[in-house]
């Protein structure tokens, strides 16, 4: 299964972009640990998940092809 | 004010068949607050003030500085060094004087945000920190207030509508249902350590009032339990459906006295370990034997002659780790925030085999208190 990231802010910048593919992911809890060892910054940075456009709050398994942006909180006014 | 008058000022947006004289009822009748008088907040309040929002709120303590007037675009040269939301209610009066204006020359707090919430429907959060946001939040949860939120960083800018009073209960979100936990206080820069091109907040403020004007009037789709996010770089919207998190209102304070007692700061810092005190630093400088690094970029003021130090701004830090002899290593910079940062690098590449400091708070407090 493919999973198309999508990463925003302090996350882009450690990835150094903002969009890649994954494959062969079964789940969001993959996913991250996935990414932390790609990425180990990121393993200790708060961020939000979502999946297709939709925010998750537990391990969620994908169902084919999925989208899967991660958001980092802003505070700057 | 005469009719006639009235219907010249806003004749443009009445001509809205959408609007009409019964939206411009509704904006005359609505209640705003706006919530930081920065770079979100005086656009957003410019065309709020503009569109004839009857009662208009605004909450800042600070003062305007220099580095304010790219983003913050209420204020001039000659409003340097006074109040924010003085300043701002006085040109407001000037674009639209048929409206009221409440200015709260005050920081918000969770003794005083409760009573300044509570007369207004709609709220607006400009503000520029994690522990604002929350209780602004956990406020508007509490008085069943409307959120329009907006915040930036660097290049992109996030836009939502929370716990709108629109949405049923059981469906409505707030700003804890996306980020539950506040992140660490090095994890995020803000403005002033990360940068911000001044247009940003200007999209993102001046979408907060688009937002805050459908809410009153009905008209559209306002983002009710949505976040939009805008990317000034490459044009990018993004926009998802946010939803409840079942733990969250276990999390938000339950009345007004468990509000109140709430620490807001202590929630949003989480105290590094790598954490020196200023009365610790100043005895290890006159013992010598430890490396100083000043983690600024290069230029940022003031500088910190007086003292026996190298500069390593983070950003080169990040690339290329130098080799540092001394055993005891204080690293520092304006807040303490990128110094945290530096003193994470250092520790992951030297272990335990030196030992690591960040100046608390940094050097922005270190002279405060020997001012």
């Amino acid at each position: 299964m493919k999973v198309e990231l999508t990463l925003f802010g302090q996350l882009a910048d450690i990835a150094g972009r903002t969009k890649f593919q994954l494959q062969d992911i079964p789940d969001t809890d993959t996913l991250q640990k996935k990414i932390h060892e790609m990425y180990p910054e990121m393993a200790n940075m708060s961020y939000s998940i979502a999946v297709n456009k939709k925010t998750i709050h537990e391990n969620t398994v994908f169902e084919g092809d999925a989208n899967v942006a991660l958001l980092p909180p802003f505070s700057g006014g | 004010m005469s009719k006639a008058a009235k219907n010249e000022r806003y004749a443009r947006q009445i001509s809205l068949k959408e609007l009409g004289e019964a939206g411009q009822d509704k904006l005359k009748n609505a209640k705003v607050l706006i919530i930081g008088a920065g770079g979100l907040g005086c656009p957003a309040m410019m065309y709020l003030a503009g569109a004839g929002i009857g009662n208009l709120g605004i909450v800042d303590f600070d003062l305007v500085r220099l580095s304010n007037l790219h983003r913050q675009i209420l204020f001039s040269v000659n409003d340097i060094g006074q109040s924010k939301a003085k300043r701002a209610a006085e040109v407001l009066k000037q674009i639209n004087p048929d409206i009221e204006i409440h200015v709260f020359n005050e920081e918000l707090s969770n003794s005083n945000a409760l009573n300044i919430l509570s007369d207004f429907d709609i709220i607006l959060d400009g503000t520029d920190n994690f522990s604002s946001r929350y209780l602004i939040n956990d406020a508007c949860v509490l008085l069943n207030k409307t959120l329009v939120y907006g915040a930036i960083s660097r290049f992109e800018g996030q836009l939502a509508v929370f716990n709108s009073t629109k949405s049923s209960p059981e469906d409505r979100v707030n700003y804890r249902d996306l980020f539950p936990l506040a992140p660490a206080d090095h994890e995020v820069l803000n403005c002033a350590e990360a940068g911000v091109i001044g247009v940003l907040p200007g999209i993102i403020g001046t979408m907060m009032a688009n937002e805050t004007i459908k809410l009153i009037t009905g008209i559209g789709e306002a983002l009710i339990n949505r976040l939009l996010t805008y990317n000034s770089l490459n044009n990018h919207f993004f926009e998802l459906e946010l939803t409840p998190r079942a733990e969250t209102n276990k999390m938000i304070p339950k009345g007004i006295s468990e509000f109140e007692s709430f620490s807001y700061k202590a929630f949003c810092r989480i105290n590094s370990t790598f954490d020196l005190s200023y009365e610790n630093f100043e005895p290890m400088i006159k013992n010598g034997n430890i490396q100083i690094i000043d983690v600024r970029e290069s230029g940022e003021a003031p500088d910190i002659e007086h003292i026996n130090h190298i500069n390593i701004p983070l950003s080169k830090l990040k690339e290329q780790i130098p080799e540092i002899d001394a055993k005891t290593i204080v690293l520092l910079c304006q807040t303490g925030k990128r110094s945290t940062v530096a003193a994470e690098i250092l520790s992951q590449h030297y272990g335990k085999s030196r030992k690591i400091f960040s100046l608390k708070d940094g050097i922005a407090a270190w002279q405060k208190e020997n001012n």
